[in-house]
């Protein structure tokens, strides 16, 4: 703790005991404070009375668009190594195209937050879990980076942390050697915001992607899938995952 | 009943040193690519986001299960009562610990994080299939040393047929929780099949009878000895049995996946379009790792057992070896279906049949889990009595069981 190095210091002559003691007790306060306010977002924001989840209406998400990549790259500090095949992604834009009908389609794919997650269940030491509140994480710290979340997840929705990472967001630590993905902006969930994907998509106008409590009938979220025909991916595997798509159709 | 002597393996100086030099640095070239593999990341392996296991796993996965199959001759003996087998049931159990310990070091020298082998060692989901494996693996490594341990003491060598079959049931269960670790995977179309869990049984038997009979050869050619021709032959026709049973259950893994509509795509993919995943499991697995050693196994010729025998082993190892690539990356080479029935592209790779071009890195830390296995069998060999002095007592209690 380099709080502890630096705070007993004294210039000359023999150690002031008060100083030394008033010193060592702002150094403790400065090191636990994070860890104690981390602590209280987290023991104060989760709860299974709500579930978060999203909506994606696909015929709002306009192709080529990629503001909600963009926004969860600067949000989370996701720089590119320019080697496509190893950077990490944790939320993408796909295409879709129907060969028999010709329509296409854009939709963002990031992290389901399935109510029962394939990767949660696989996770040798439980670093993958999933929160009350049906946010699905990674525990970096017990994270031995065996990558068989990575197998076991359909939407192929996790990274891996192929090298070095420098500059990361305080708000979203990741390493090295260590598997990661989109934790539905928790940081931000937690202190009563909105992922940052939601927010740019709504910045740009589009308003293509809606985030809410999927147990609270009065929310938009709700409303909205209580109004409009919806559905998840692969909802044959009976995950129920948390991000819903509208207007996403066509195919066997 | 003759009381059975055994001996260590006595190599010269100059050949003792020739034989570490080579295993011991196969082994130290493992090392270093998995110290260059954290260093610098895994992003200089072949391995990405695509494709996440690769040759590290393909040789881990190998080693463990052939591990398990190493047993088989001392199962033969304390178990089904096969007298001629029970000499060497001390060779059997080494070689087991040495395969295990290989193919975990590869295992674990891969993890993003290997350093944290403790917390894999401490923090458990027992719901994960992997959790129970770590239980599984370590278990046998206690299992074997326990039933090594009661053959070599005179005083409790009458447990050791109530350890042998402890260890029978433990090697079943680990090969069913290896196969299980694809078995259990609902995301991706190649495995989710519970068929994987006797697949891998039937392959660890073969491979590992395919490592054992050729170090048994070549340990008693080492102290100058030769092994009983019908010995060899006994084994030889076992191991055909082995194979003979792998080929078996990759054909109901196939022919059931092939009836199910939304599987065709990846059984065509595997089986007709997937170039050298295609060529790997007709070529390397089918013709060379099973059906040319079930020609070479049950010929009707009775000449050159031996050479035979050590042809069918060395072609069920390499087979083996292409039979799991078929599997590993042959099953995340092709792509998930989030759309079924739809054209799919991304920036992340949907949609596309996803290519693998494995580093010297991950191939040579592959090739050290054999070193650290051969090298623990060679020093194990010389340290202690592993071998029995002859083969000859096998041959005349096998005639006896005849």
């Amino acid at each position: 703790m380099s709080n502890f190095e630096k705070a007993p210091t004294c210039e000359t002559g023999p150690v002031n005991r008060r100083r030394f003691l008033s010193g060592l007790i702002g150094a403790g306060t400065l090191a636990v404070a994070p860890g104690v306010t981390l602590y209280k977002y987290a023991e104060a924001a989760v709860s299974s009375k709500v579930r978060w989840g999203m909506l994606i209406d696909t015929s709002k998400c306009k192709s080529g668009c990629t503001k909600c990549i963009d926004a969860c790259a600067t949000e989370n500090g996701l720089t590119s190594k320019d080697r496509p095949r190893t950077d990490a992604q944790w939320i993408r834009k796909v295409d879709l195209r129907d060969s028999k009908t010709g329509r296409t389609q854009s939709l963002p794919v990031m992290c389901q937050h399935c109510a029962e997650p394939p990767c949660v269940d696989v996770c040798p030491t439980g670093a993958s879990f999933k929160r009350a509140d049906g946010i699905v994480l990674v525990d970096k710290h017990i994270c031995i980076g065996c990558r068989y979340c990575m197998m076991a997840c359909p939407y192929k929705a996790r990274s891996f942390v192929h090298e070095t990472l420098e500059d990361q967001k305080p708000h979203a630590p990741r390493g090295k050697g260590t598997v990661e993905s989109c934790t539905m902006c928790v940081h931000r969930v937690d202190a009563g915001g909105r992922p940052a994907c939601v927010e740019a998509c709504e910045a740009a106008e589009h308003g293509a992607m809606v985030f809410g409590d999927l147990n609270d009938p009065k929310s938009e979220i709700s409303k909205r899938l209580a109004s409009y025909p919806s559905m998840a991916i692969r909802a044959d595997l009976g995950l129920d995952p948390g991000v819903r798509y509208q207007g996403l159709g066509g195919g066997r | 009943m003759k009381s059975v002597r055994y001996e260590h393996l006595a190599l010269s100086g100059r050949a003792f040193y020739v034989l570490l030099a080579a295993v011991g640095g196969l082994a130290g070239i493992g090392l270093l690519s998995a110290w260059a593999m954290e260093h610098r990341g895994h992003w200089v392996t072949g391995m990405d986001n695509q494709i996440v296991w690769g040759m590290p796993h393909i040789f881990a996965i190998f080693l463990i299960v052939a591990a398990s199959g190493a047993l088989n001759v001392a199962s033969m003996g304390s178990v089904f009562g096969r007298a001629a087998y029970k000499p060497l049931a001390r060779l059997s159990g080494l070689l087991a610990l040495a395969l295990l310990m290989g193919g975990l070091s590869v295992l674990v020298l891969d993890l993003g994080r290997p350093d944290r082998l403790i917390v894999a060692m401490t923090t458990y989901n027992f719901k994960s299939i992997f959790a129970w494996n770590i239980f599984l693996y370590t278990g046998l490594m206690a299992v074997v040393g326990v039933y090594l341990w009661v053959q070599m003491e005179r005083r409790f060598q009458h447990l050791a047929g109530a350890a042998g079959v402890v260890a029978l049931v433990w090697r079943l269960a680990l090969t069913t929780g290896t196969g299980l670790i694809f078995g259990m995977l609902i995301a991706r179309e190649a495995y989710d099949a519970a068929v994987m869990a006797p697949l891998f049984i039937a392959m660890s038997l073969a491979f590992g009878m395919a490592l054992f009979v050729p170090v048994l050869i070549a340990a008693y050619a080492a102290g100058g000895h030769t092994i009983d021709e019908a010995l060899i032959r006994r084994m030889g026709r076992l191991l055909g049995i082995f194979v003979a049973a792998v080929l078996y259950f990759v054909a109901v893994q196939h022919l059931t996946n092939l009836y199910a509509a939304e599987h065709t795509g990846v059984e065509r993919f595997i089986l007709a379009d997937g170039g050298a995943i295609t060529a790997l499991f007709w070529f390397g697995q089918v013709v060379f790792g099973g059906l040319l050693p079930l020609a070479l196994l049950f010929g009707k010729t009775r000449n050159g057992i031996q050479s035979r025998v050590l042809t069918a082993c060395l072609l069920i190892v390499l087979g083996g070896l292409a039979q799991l690539y078929v599997i590993i990356i042959g099953g995340q080479a092709y792509p998930l279906q989030l759309f079924p029935g739809l054209e799919v592209t991304s920036s992340f790779f949907d949609g596309q049949v996803n290519t693998y071009t494995p580093s010297l890195y991950e191939i040579m830390l592959g090739l050290g889990g054999f070193g650290i296995a051969a090298l623990i069998t060679v020093v194990g060999l010389m340290a202690m009595p592993f071998l029995p002095a002859s083969t000859a007592l096998g041959a005349e209690q096998a005639e006896a069981a005849e």
